[in-house]
C-alpha cells in the first residue's frame, strides 16, 4: 500500500484530452467496425486489442516511472466509458485488464519481481485476466478451494474456474487460492500465472445473451512458477482496497458508455424525425429529454464514487478503507448502474421504435440491450444487496 | 480469585462462545490462545458483523464505526479489550 498515491498525480505535460480523442478515434475506426461480428460470433475482439496495444493503452494505469501512462482512476474511468460507446465486450475486457494492473500497481511495487513485470507489461503490452470464482465456492470471492503448494522456490496450483474472461487469449492470469493446503478457505493469496507456465483445459463454453466477445468460458487451470509470483499483500486487503472498488468503478463507467451510445442513437433518430417536420418538436424528443436526464444521473453517480476512491487513494493509508461505509457505497453504485443501463437502453429503444428493434438497422439497439442485462448478473445484484444488508446492520452514517 | 478476575474469565469464555457461533472459523476457537490471530484462523470482516451484534447483545454495549476494524477483532484478547473499554 506504500505506492497507492503514485497514480493520483497527472504527469505534467501529458495531454489527457488528446489521449481521449485518440481513444474515440480507435473506438470509431476499429471497435465499432468489428463490434457486430465480435458479438455475433462470440469471438475475442482481436482487432480492438491490436489497436489498444498499438496506442499503449494496456499500460495506461502503469506509473510513468515504469514507462506507463500513469493515468489515475478518474481518467481510466473516462477511457472505459469512451470504449463502451463502441463495443461493450472490448470495453469490458479492457476494464477487467485494468483491474488486474491496478492490483500490481497498488500492492506489489515493493517486489522486484513485480517491478520487472510492470516494465514487461509496458514493453509487450501484456493482457492480464483474472481467475477468482471457483467451482465449489458459490461465487464467493473471499473463499477458495484450491491451494498453492510450495516446494523450494517453486509453486504449483490447479483451479477449476467456472469463468475466466478471455482466458483463452490472456497473456497472464491472476489466480486466487488458499495460502497453503492447510489454510482455511478465507486465507487467500493472489498468484500471477503466465502464458507458457499454465495450461487451461476448457470446462464450459460462453454462448450468452450479451458481452459475448469477452469469451468468459470456464477452465481447469494448472500452473507452476516461482514463489516470487505470489502477491506480497494478502488477498483480502487487495480486494478491499483495489479489486472491489476498482472493478465496480470501471464496470459502471463502461456501462455508462453503452448507455450513452444508446442515447446517441436515439438522438440521431429523433433528429432525423425532426428534419421531416421542421419547426415542430417530435414526441420522441420528449422521451429523449427524459432519458438524457437518467443518463446524467448515472454518469454523475459513477463520477462521484470515482472521485471518492481517488481521494482515498491519495491518502495512501490502508486505514482509510476501514469500516463498511465505502464498501456499501461502492456496492450501491454497482446495483444502481446495472439497473439504469437497462432503463436507459429500454427508453432509447422506445424512441427508435422498430428501427431500434431491428438487427439490420443503423439504429439497432439489440446488442446494447443484451449487454445491458448482463450488468446485474456479473457479481449478482442479489449477492451484493445481501452483503450490504449485513454490513448496514452495523454501519451508521457519519455525522 | 477476585471478583474482577472471575468476571474477566467469564467474559472471555462468553466471547469464545460468540466467536465459535458467529466466526465461521476453520479451527476450534476453544483450542486457540487468547492472543492467536483470528483472521489466519479463517475470520473475515463480514463474519465480524455477526460477532459484533452478538457481543452488543450479550454485554449490552454498542460498537462505534471506528472500532469496526481488524485491530478490534484480531484476537480473543483484543475483542475482550474492546468489550471492557465499551462497557465502562
Amino acid at each position: 500500500m506504500k505506492t497507492l498515491e503514485l497514480n493520483t498525480a497527472i504527469d505534467i505535460g501529458f495531454d489527457f484530452d488528446e489521449l481521449l480523442r485518440q481513444v474515440h478515434a480507435v473506438g470509431k475506426t476499429v471497435l465499432a467496425v468489428h463490434a457486430a461480428e465480435v458479438d455475433r460470433d462470440a469471438r475475442f475482439p482481436k482487432e480492438a486489442f491490436a489497436a489498444l496495444r498499438h496506442t499503449k493503452l494496456l499500460s495506461a494505469y502503469v506509473p510513468t516511472e515504469f514507462g506507463g501512462m500513469g493515468l489515475n482512476i478518474v481518467q481510466i474511468g473516462q477511457v472505459c466509458e469512451a470504449l463502451g460507446q463502441y463495443c461493450g465486450s472490448s470495453a469490458m475486457i479492457y476494464a477487467m485488464h485494468c483491474i488486474q494492473v491496478a492490483c500490481v500497481v497498488h500492492h506489489a511495487q515493493d517486489s522486484s519481481y513485480y517491478r520487472n513485470y510492470l516494465w514487461e507489461l509496458v514493453a509487450d503490452q501484456r493482457l492480464m485476466a483474472s481467475a477468482t470464482t471457483e467451482i465449489g465456492t458459490g461465487g464467493d470471492l473471499r473463499s477458495s478451494v484450491c491451494a498453492i503448494e510450495v516446494s523450494g522456490r517453486e509453486f504449483k496450483l490447479t483451479k477449476k474456474a467456472p469463468v475466466i474472461s478471455y482466458g483463452g487469449t490472456a497473456d497472464d492470469i491472476f489466480v486466487t487460492c488458499r495460502r497453503s493446503p492447510e489454510s482455511p478457505a478465507s486465507d487467500q493469496v493472489q498468484v500471477l500465472v503466465r502464458r507458457g507456465e499454465f495450461t487451461a483445459e476448457p470446462l464450459s463454453t460462453w454462448d450468452t445473451m450479451g458481452f459475448r466477445g469477452t469469451c468468459s468460458s470456464g477452465f481447469t487451470l494448472t500452473a507452476a512458477g516461482d514463489v516470487a509470483q505470489i502477491m506480497p499483500t494478502p488477498f483480502d486487503e487487495i480486494l478491499t482496497q483495489t479489486m472491489h472498488p476498482y472493478s465496480h468503478i470501471v464496470w459502471c463507467s463502461l456501462w455508462t458508455g453503452i448507455a450513452a451510445d444508446a442515447v446517441n442513437l436515439a438522438r440521431s433518430f429523433v433528429r432525423a424525425e425532426a428534419r421531416k417536420t421542421p419547426g415542430e418538436t417530435p414526441i420522441s424528443a420528449i422521451r429523449l429529454a427524459e432519458v438524457d436526464r437518467v443518463l446524467q444521473e448515472m454518469r454523475h453517480n459513477v463520477q462521484s464514487l470515482t472521485r471518492e476512491y481517488h481521494e482515498l487513494l491519495k491518502q495512501n493509508d490502508p486505514e482509510a478503507f476501514r469500516g463498511f461505509g465505502f464498501s456499501i457505497r461502492t456496492n450501491n453504485l454497482k446495483v444502481t448502474c446495472s439497473q439504469r443501463i437497462v432503463e436507459i437502453v429500454g427508453q432509447a429503444l422506445l424512441i427508435c421504435g422498430i428501427s431500434g428493434y431491428r438487427n439490420d438497422s443503423k439504429f439497432s439497439l439489440a446488442r446494447h440491450l443484451r449487454d445491458a442485462y448482463g450488468a446485474a448478473l456479473m457479481v449478482n445484484n442479489d449477492r451484493i444487496t445481501k452483503l450490504n444488508a449485513t454490513m448496514l446492520m452495523v454501519h451508521k452514517e457519519a455525522f | 480469585m477476585s471478583d474482577i478476575e472471575t468476571k474477566l474469565l467469564n467474559d472471555v469464555q462468553a466471547i469464545r462462545e460468540i466467536v465459535a457461533q458467529q466466526g465461521r472459523l476453520s479451527v476450534d476457537v476453544f483450542e486457540l490462545d487468547t492472543t492467536s490471530d483470528l483472521y489466519s484462523a479463517g475470520l473475515t470482516s463480514l463474519a465480524t458483523v455477526g460477532i459484533m451484534l452478538a457481543l452488543e447483545d450479550r454485554f449490552n454495549i454498542e460498537f462505534p464505526e471506528s472500532m469496526l476494524s481488524r485491530k478490534t477483532f484480531n484476537s480473543i484478547a483484543s475483542i475482550s479489550g474492546a468489550v471492557s473499554q465499551l462497557a465502562t
